[in-house]
């Protein structure tokens, strides 16, 4: 539209700019958050922090990047096998209508919605103190990955209800059975949409602090097995800046979980691309 | 000569909807036989009901017999086992999202054969039987779904030849195809009537004149008629036959 159109219509004009701007201050803030992080971080990335002891004159932040992997995987092997054989169970095996699902997929909504914290009460009563785990990974595991059960789930459910029922005919026709066409047929061709679910609860699992810090702890230090306590990556972040007295440190750790995050997303994407070339 | 398919007092009702009514109907061996008739006439539920295919769909409910060989599908029979026998190709192509090769191979696979020289020959014995090996033998390893329309389907017949069924059914084929591709898939289907019983749904009554030994007439569940092609076209026993094929409704 020319100017002159603008001027008949004020109010699309008006409407324009309010877009344009809406835009720009959400890459700004953006921009403006990551430019922050990386200046204020960047220049205290010594090598200190990259020791494998940890010591309060160098607060190392190795050891938690190593808690963070084993929260990572420990969550994930625990949550991704559920998550995805009920959210089968749900598609393709429950009847439509039924009264169980409805009660599942509500069930899931409302504790994909509960604040985190309150994972971390729960963890802290029941694995730490009723099973006896006492802070360590293992409880932390057990409860973050109760915590990415839910996305898991749906995730998988949507992706597994965007394959096309052209497929499952196809593959019934041939005779094939119920359970060879689940895992044959529907499952590979879900796994973009699976995987793009693994990494939303990566994503969810390194950002978390709260239901850490009640279940996992916050010691800083290499874990000798699950039983011991150990900090993730974001715990430690959380604990510097609190202390107060490592304030830099906790920039140039901020740093490190921006380009941990980078990352998953690369290599995520990777991934995809590669999956897809393949089918 | 007895029929390959005996289809007897079928009635087939969708929850509260019926949508066959009372439908009598023989198919015989090595003949195509087509089902034509207007839209939501039962054609096509009644040749989803050949290989039980209407099992998926829910409410379903089926009265009557329907023979293959003399037995009774809706008895107690392995589904998947009667699905081998009677295969299907759909009305939209629906390569799965994998290689050519794999596509073929799905089938025979499933019903049990590993053996790579035995996949290999049967993979190039069914492309070739849907006529499609020249164009495909040198990308067996490419993504299926990287095909033409055309070539989808005849591929998801070679699909459906590669279990040895011996009745094909097809449902509206080539109503996703354009011209040159329905026309091969029509030589195609002229060629497979002589190791196949072939039971074609088509809305195109050209194309039922062009390849079918019999048609049968569908109206709003009803069988009206059914007869040798040529017969029923030229000389139509009922009004409403004549009135569909002359172009008066549907």
């Amino acid at each position: 539209m020319t100017l002159n159109m603008y001027l008949k219509y004020p109010f699309s004009l008006f409407l324009k700019v309010l877009v344009i701007l809406a835009t720009a201050v959400t890459c700004f803030t953006l921009l403006f958050l990551i430019g922050y992080i990386l200046l204020k971080g960047i220049p205290y990335l010594s090598l200190d922090l990259f020791s494998w002891t940890y010591n309060s004159e160098n607060v190392s932040f190795m050891p938690s990047i190593v808690n963070t992997i084993i929260m990572v995987i420990g969550a994930l092997l625990i949550s991704v096998p559920f998550g995805i054989f009920s959210a089968i169970y749900l598609v393709e095996y429950a009847k439509r209508g039924n009264k169980m699902v409805g009660v599942i997929r509500i069930t899931a909504e409302t504790l994909a919605g509960i604040p985190s914290i309150v994972y971390g009460l729960f963890g802290m009563l029941f694995f730490v103190t009723s099973l006896k785990m006492g802070y360590s990974l293992l409880a932390g595991i057990f409860t973050v990955a109760i915590m990415i059960l839910p996305l898991m789930m749906r995730t998988t459910e949507e992706a597994l209800k965007a394959v096309p029922d052209i497929f499952r005919e196809g593959s019934f026709g041939l005779g094939a059975g119920k359970l060879r066409t689940v895992f044959r047929i529907v499952l590979p061709t879900a796994i973009p949409g699976i995987l793009a679910g693994i990494i939303l609860s990566i994503g969810r699992i390194v950002g978390e602090t709260a239901a850490l810090i009640y279940t996992a702890g916050t010691v800083a230090e290499l874990p000798k097995n699950l039983l011991s306590s150990g900090r993730t990556l974001s715990v430690h972040m959380y604990a510097l800046s609190k202390e107060g007295l490592h304030t830099n440190q906790a920039y140039a750790t901020a740093v490190m979980l921006l380009g941990i995050v980078l990352l998953i997303n690369m290599l995520s994407t990777m991934m995809a691309k590669k999956i897809e070339k393949k089918s | 000569m007895t029929a390959k398919i005996n289809i007897k007092n079928v009635n087939l009702f969708y929850t509260q909807f019926q949508a066959l009514k009372n439908v009598n109907l023989d198919i015989e061996k090595n003949e195509i036989t087509a089902f034509i008739g207007p839209s939501g006439c039962g054609k096509s539920t009644l040749l989803k009901s050949l290989n039980r295919m209407n099992d998926l769909i829910e409410g379903c409910r089926i009265e009557g017999e329907i023979l293959l060989d003399g037995q009774n599908i809706y008895g107690k029979i392995d589904v998947n086992a009667l699905r081998k026998r009677v295969g299907m190709v759909f009305q939209k192509p629906n390569p799965f999202p994998m290689s050519i090769y794999e596509n073929v191979a799905y089938g025979p696979k499933t019903h049990g054969i590993r053996s790579k020289v035995k996949l290999d020959e049967i993979v190039e014995t069914s492309l070739k039987n849907a006529a499609i090996w020249d164009e495909l033998k040198d990308r067996l390893k490419k993504n299926a779904l990287s095909l033409s329309g055309g070539q989808q389907q005849r591929l998801c017949v070679a699909r459906a030849l590669a279990v040895e069924p011996e009745v094909l059914l097809m449902d509206e084929p080539t109503s996703a195809l354009d011209p040159i591709s329905t026309a091969k898939i029509e030589d195609l289907v002229l060629e497979l009537k002589k190791k196949y019983t072939i039971v074609i749904v088509t809305h195109n009554m050209q194309q039922a004149t062009r390849i079918s030994d019999k048609t049968a007439f569908f109206l709003l569940g009803e069988m009206i008629e059914f007869n040798e092609t040529e017969t029923l076209f030229s000389i139509p026993k009922d009004k409403r036959t004549e009135d569909y094929i002359t172009g008066r409704f549907g």
